[in-house]
């Protein structure tokens, strides 16, 4: 089990492995085989079944402190006997609670209580590693309490196999200990790549404007997310290297990012990538410019998809499955990615370090395989003309939607329901779904029909299915109800606002014609419908 | 579920467990006609079992099974 996650960091290990329970004789009388391996670690796995000698309740003070040096001892010896023997790395467990407490809640205060008693004794284990730079702890007692402890030592395992912890908990020992040996041997992440939206904040900056982010004290969404900040801001402390890559317009993420309640400062990031391509090619110029390895980073995304595109990418980045807000420092933490068993002066420099690294030459990546990234999506859309129950959701979009929204045109619900009973206009919804879910309704467009003219009133989409050729497939269902109404051209408009900017040239991007642009921005595009050939290659779309 | 259907699940577990395709429990298979059936695997074996029924053995049942048979009359018993 351990093996399986070593490879996993890169690390090919051989074993030797003592037989069962019989570590001690091996460490202190020898033993021609191990001599033989000579080990460059050694892994010492205890339990609180090996405490020979607990205080009895008759004891008194002195006894008990005798007993606790005994059994101190006894390992201490072991591990100095070790160190002259191999000069190898030990890692050794703390010792995990009992499963019962004969004391009660004073078992833990009172000095005859085995839990009082192990706590001493692990504390003495730690003040041995803190002397001792080649010595780790193995922390079982955390891993134990994360786990559960009642599950953590089901009993049957230890009668019946002498598992001192049951089978299903071995894989989560076994990657803690992974996670110092590859720390010990230099394999940790290095910096953290974080989004914006809903990752470091609540709510969508370009969308909801930087007064209505969820961040701060003032409710409990904000107040998750000042402590995700907080957590972040402390993995810099510790030489983590901190940048972004969020699709976001450059000014709406740094809008964000001086939000007052905003904990992480832009100057607290190296590289900040807030554009609109794609994670992965921004990730290969975040990791180019740092000069680090892809493996180097850890990607912290609250969309699944995007972290599917930089996971296919990069397959060995970090890049926690985190779900909602309120568990992403536990995610983030428990996947052990930053494990500080060498933590050097250095280490604190860091950041600094990168800062002036940071303006190297830039260098443009582009993902050749982009449709195939699509395509592996095995996206499927239903794109069709306004039906009765989407109304509503329609109606709400229109007056959501910001920053992919050509004209800004707001709709009540009776305004929907009037074009919806038209004759005089095309109107069709896009829902989405891909391998991840149903994204639900997430594009309109509404044209009023002029006699073989068509000319687009709305054209709205949610940010979520950005890149994803929805609007291609949007655009041939859009041509496809314009021929069957004899419609031989449609016109387009654009009219720019604060927010909607990374539409302007979206008309030219579609095959559209620029047939006039005024002195405010605004633009005015034609398509001919007649020889127009279908875009989408990537959806399957259900009319 | 039917007493047909378990073997052939257990057969997909045994078969997983010890990595043979060719393995056919009956009732009366015991350790002893498997190779690899050895203490270690037989942890993994009961663990898998539990997994694959949504059950827990309890010390007395792992202790005391002599056979599959014993094993598939106490997977009837759970579920």
């Amino acid at each position: 089990m351990l093996e399986i996650f070593l490879l996993n960091y890169g690390i090919t290990p051989t074993f030797y492995e003592s037989e069962y329970n019989k570590y001690y004789e091996d460490a202190m009388f020898g033993n021609s085989e191990l001599d033989q391996f000579h080990p460059d670690i050694i892994y010492i796995h205890t339990t609180n079944r090996n405490i020979i000698d607990y205080p009895s309740i008759l004891d008194e003070e002195k006894i008990i402190k005798q007993k606790l040096d005994s059994e101190y001892q006894k390992y201490a010896n072991m591990w100095d006997k070790l160190f002259t023997k191999f000069k190898a790395i030990i890692i050794q467990n703390n010792f995990e609670y009992p499963f019962y407490r004969l004391l009660g809640n004073k078992d833990v205060s009172d000095i005859h209580g085995r839990i009082n008693f192990i706590n001493n004794l692990n504390a003495k284990f730690y003040e041995y590693a803190n002397t001792h730079s080649n010595f780790f702890i193995n922390d079982i007692n955390y891993l134990s309490s994360c786990y559960g402890l009642d599950k953590w030592s089901n009993q049957l395992y230890w009668h019946m196999y002498k598992y001192a912890l049951e089978l299903p908990a071995i894989p989560y020992l076994a990657f803690n200990i992974a996670n110092i040996i590859k720390s010990i041997y230099g394999k940790n992440k290095k910096a953290l790549v974080l989004d914006l939206d809903n990752t470091l904040w609540g709510g969508v900056v370009g969308d909801d404007g930087v007064d209505n982010l969820a961040i701060g004290p003032e409710v409990p969404s904000g107040q998750v997310y000042s402590e995700i900040q907080t957590y972040i801001k402390e993995q810099q402390k510790l030489g983590i290297i901190l940048n972004i890559n969020s699709k976001n317009e450059y000014e709406n993420a740094l809008a964000g990012l001086n939000h007052p309640d905003s904990i992480l400062k832009p100057e607290d990031f190296i590289i900040i990538k807030a554009n609109w391509n794609p994670k992965n090619a921004n990730m290969n110029d975040i990791a180019k410019e740092l000069n680090l390895g892809p493996d180097s980073f850890v990607f912290v995304d609250d969309n699944p998809a995007e972290r599917h595109i930089v996971a296919s990418t990069f397959p060995n980045m970090g890049i926690p499955e985190i779900d909602v807000p309120e568990n992403y420092i536990r995610i983030i933490d428990h996947n052990g990615y930053f494990e500080m068993t060498n933590f050097a002066q250095e280490d604190l420099k860091k950041n600094e370090l990168y800062q002036d690294n940071a303006k190297r030459s830039q260098m443009m990546a582009t993902f050749e395989n982009y449709e195939d990234y699509l395509k592996s999506l095995k996206m499927k859309a239903e794109i069709k003309s306004f039906k009765p129950i989407y109304l509503e959701r329609i109606a709400q979009l229109s007056n959501k939607s910001n920053q992919f929204n050509l004209t800004t045109k707001r709709y009540s619900l009776a305004d929907i329901e009037k074009v919806a009973n038209s004759e005089d206009y095309i109107k069709i919804y896009g829902k989405l779904t891909d391998i991840f879910g149903d994204n639900g309704l997430i594009s309109v467009v509404i044209g009023h029909i002029k006699g073989s003219e068509l000319h687009l009133d709305l054209w709205i989409m949610s940010c979520r299915v950005l890149k994803r050729d929805m609007e291609l497939a949007m655009l041939d269902e859009l041509v496809a109800k314009a021929q069957e109404e004899k419609i031989r051209k449609i016109y387009g408009y654009y009219y720019p606002t604060l927010k909607n900017k990374m539409v302007e040239d979206f008309y030219e991007k579609q095959g559209f014609k620029l047939e006039s642009k005024d002195e405010k921005g605004n633009k005015f595009y034609s398509l001919n419908v007649d020889n127009y050939q279908n875009q989408n290659k990537v959806i399957e779309v259900e009319r | 579920m039917q007493k047909e259907e378990i073997y052939e699940r257990l057969n997909e577990v045994f078969r997983d467990v010890f990595d043979d395709e060719n393995i056919e429990v009956n009732e009366n298979t015991t350790s002893a006609d498997i190779e690899d059936w050895d203490s270690l695997e037989h942890i993994n074996l009961i663990v898998a079992v539990e997994n694959e029924f949504g059950i827990k053995f309890n010390m007395g049942e792992v202790t005391t099974m002599k056979n599959v048979g014993e094993m598939v009359e106490i997977i009837i018993s759970r579920i």
